[in-house]
């Protein structure tokens, strides 16, 4: 993108593209989606993306609660249908830079089917899937991405399903782009949602953010520094290849741009109509 | 060069999507489903010839989504459907009642519960197209009654959702949806056509969901910088969540208010020969017909019998049934349900009146002649 702004971190004031009036805000001490979203309206601003024509489109739960706080045009849809809702605007206002905010239990389990069909659909938005793990503003039950032996209200003998790769699952169903990212380094995960939003197609990315609140505290996981930081340890840039295997587990999650393809968007399948006669 | 012929031999799915097209509508979602798919196949054919768009959605609940959104972003959209798809879509369609979103959701009735009878034409969806989806809200439901009534009642459905911003449900069954009849597909005049007011003025102070006098707010179109919030959860006049008791009740009793203070708009309904009826017929869609053709015959055995044909079934024009049946001693329901619109004229009748309920589930339409036995055996 040819028209880039770059600020610092800390030129970057996050209130000049919020809501304030709705402040102060609901996320609980600790959250990471606040570090998600900081990232998302610096990249916005650094890609120059007007806040006229931005479409946030956001599910239910706490990371669909975040489209209310931006000063853009938001919509708060139902549980798990925020890609099919942003599949219609997206259609219908190719003019809008659409994205969608959605998490774990909302984009994988009740919404599970919209996303693998919105990835081989390629209509051009970006997806940015908070993930934390547990269903919080139900008070934190077990979700698809929960890990094993972990405890929630739902999985009171530790949780023994597998846990669902968003990223495999978004690249085998075709997204044209796929990252993933710790809140952790609030400048990289910037980097990779600019990424995404620049991608002409479907770009998915999961954002691993921590729930201290109704998550941390039941499975004893410390307070938020001691989350983040646990979760950095646990992924693996894949920049790294496999060079190095420590300090990193061997079988940690990778993050970074994970697929990145040339496929054509949506509407380049779209010949014109030719009227006859 | 020859007129291009505005009569054509067409079948009423076909109607719909004709109508659709000629009342604006830009943008169809949606996912097969038997007896309604002429709809989608119809619309996917004539869509791109006026820069519209098709798309068909992964299921029933994100046609619905896809509908909304493409109407959020201010494009003249509809979906079609029948029994168990329509349960599907019922959680969206509460949203576009909560927000505002104009849409228009053609439902062609099989026999139903459940899988039901695909094939076979019904009337059991009319108490979900009232009530399908959770709490109090508005809906508008329309009933045609031919397949040139689908093509008028289609563009009036686009209308009244455009105007008002409520969903527009039109109940097809399915007898009407697979009728082939010759109709008029005269464009209608383009002044006749409505799309929702836009918001215009001062973006600073503009409220949503204000309570404007009209109880229709002008809606905000993503673009033109008014940045406005949009959410199912119950919302203040600026469109955001409130659970202040006040805020919140007035919120939905404005919705409901909407209906009632545009009730003369709304209404539609066809009165036969019920100024001396000591029986007055009430049915709707292809049951209407073959009454229709019952208060014929009857007539011309002497017999006082009439016909009130809701073509708007909700909110139901429940002054011009009571006037229409002011006169009569019976009424007669005939629906092909196990008695659902027969629960509204109980409501509505007076003490004199008797109320008789005619009624099939067996897939069939009625026939002339078991509506008049029933009337006969009334009147002896």
């Amino acid at each position: 993108m040819s028209n880039q702004q770059h600020i610092s971190a800390e030129e970057f004031d996050v209130r000049d593209y919020m809501r304030l009036e709705l402040f102060p805000h609901f996320l609980c001490p600790g959250c990471g989606h606040g570090m998600a979203l900081r990232a998302m309206m610096w990249a916005l601003y650094e890609n120059n993306i007007s806040m006229d024509k931005l479409a946030v489109v956001c599910g239910i739960g706490c990371s669909g609660r975040l489209g209310a706080y931006i000063d853009s045009n938001t919509f708060h849809t139902t549980h798990g249908r925020p890609l099919a809702f942003a599949t219609g605007l997206a259609l219908a206002r190719p003019d809008l830079h659409v994205v969608v905010i959605t998490g774990d239990g909302d984009c994988l389990a009740i919404g599970g089917n919209h996303l693998i069909h919105a990835c081989r659909r390629n209509v051009n938005m970006t997806c940015l899937m908070l993930n934390n793990e547990v269903y919080g503003m139900t008070g934190g039950q077990v979700s698809p991405t929960t890990s094993k032996d972990r405890y929630t209200t739902t999985t009171p003998y530790g949780n023994r399903e597998p846990v669902f790769d968003a990223c495999k699952l978004a690249e085998a169903a075709g997204a044209g782009f796929v990252g993933r990212e710790v809140t952790m380094q609030v400048p990289t995960l910037k980097d990779l949602i600019k990424q995404a939003f620049d991608y002409n197609g479907f770009s998915f990315v999961e954002i691993i953010s921590d729930c201290t609140e109704v998550f941390g505290r039941k499975n004893q996981l410390g307070e938020s520094a001691e989350m983040i930081l646990s979760q950095k340890a646990g992924t693996r840039p894949d920049s790294y290849g496999n060079k190095v295997d420590e300090p990193f587990h061997p079988n940690a999650l990778k993050t970074g741009v994970l697929a990145m393809t040339g496929r054509p968007e949506y509407r380049a399948h779209m010949q014109p109509f030719k009227k006859e006669g | 060069m020859l007129a291009k012929p505005t009569r054509k031999n067409v079948q009423g799915n076909a109607a719909c999507a004709l109508g659709a097209i000629a009342a604006g509508c830009k943008f169809y979602a949606g996912y097969p489903i038997t007896p309604s798919s002429e709809i989608a196949e119809g619309m996917a054919r004539e869509l791109p010839k006026v820069d519209g768009f098709f798309v068909q959605m992964e299921d029933e609940i994100a046609s619905m989504g896809a509908v909304i959104g493409a109407s959020l972003g201010g494009v003249k959209s509809m979906t079609a459907t029948s029994g168990p798809g329509f349960s599907l879509k019922q959680e969206n369609l509460g949203y576009a009642a909560m927000t505002e979103t104009p849409c228009v959701i053609a439902n062609v009735m099989r026999g139903g519960p459940s899988t039901g009878m695909p094939t076979r034409p019904g009337q059991g969806d009319i108490m979900q197209a009232r009530w399908g989806t959770h709490g109090d809200h508005p809906i508008i439901a329309l009933t045609p009654a031919s397949v040139g009534e689908i093509y008028s009642e289609t563009i009036r459905a686009f209308n009244l959702s455009e105007r008002l911003r409520v969903p527009v449900v039109i109940l097809i069954d399915e007898a009407i949806g697979h009728l082939l009849e010759t109709i008029d597909l005269t464009p209608p005049d383009p002044e006749t056509l409505i799309t929702r007011k836009w918001a215009t003025g001062d973006k600073d102070a503009f409220l949503p969901f204000a309570e404007t006098d009209d109880l229709v707010p002008p809606m905000a179109k993503p673009g033109d910088g008014y940045r406005t919030h949009t959410t199912g959860l119950t919302h203040d006049e600026k469109g955001f969540p409130t659970q202040v008791p006040e805020k919140g009740e007035r919120a939905v009793m404005r919705l409901l208010d909407k209906l009632d203070h545009h009730a003369k708009l709304i209404q539609s309904f066809e009165v036969l020969q019920c100024d001396d009826a000591d029986v007055v017929i009430t049915a709707f869609g292809i049951s209407a017909r073959a009454a229709k053709r019952a208060v014929k015959n009857l007539r011309s055995n002497g017999i006082k019998v009439g016909l009130f044909r809701p073509i708007t079934l909700w909110p139901f024009p429940h002054e011009a049934f009571q006037k229409a049946t002011k006169n009569a001693t019976s009424v007669v329901v005939a629906e092909m349900n196990a008695g659902q619109l027969v629960l509204e004229i109980e409501r509505l009748v007076n003490q004199k009146q008797t109320v008789h309920r005619l009624n099939r589930i067996d897939g069939e339409v009625f026939t002339p002649q078991e509506i008049e036995t029933v009337i006969q055996e009334i009147v002896s």
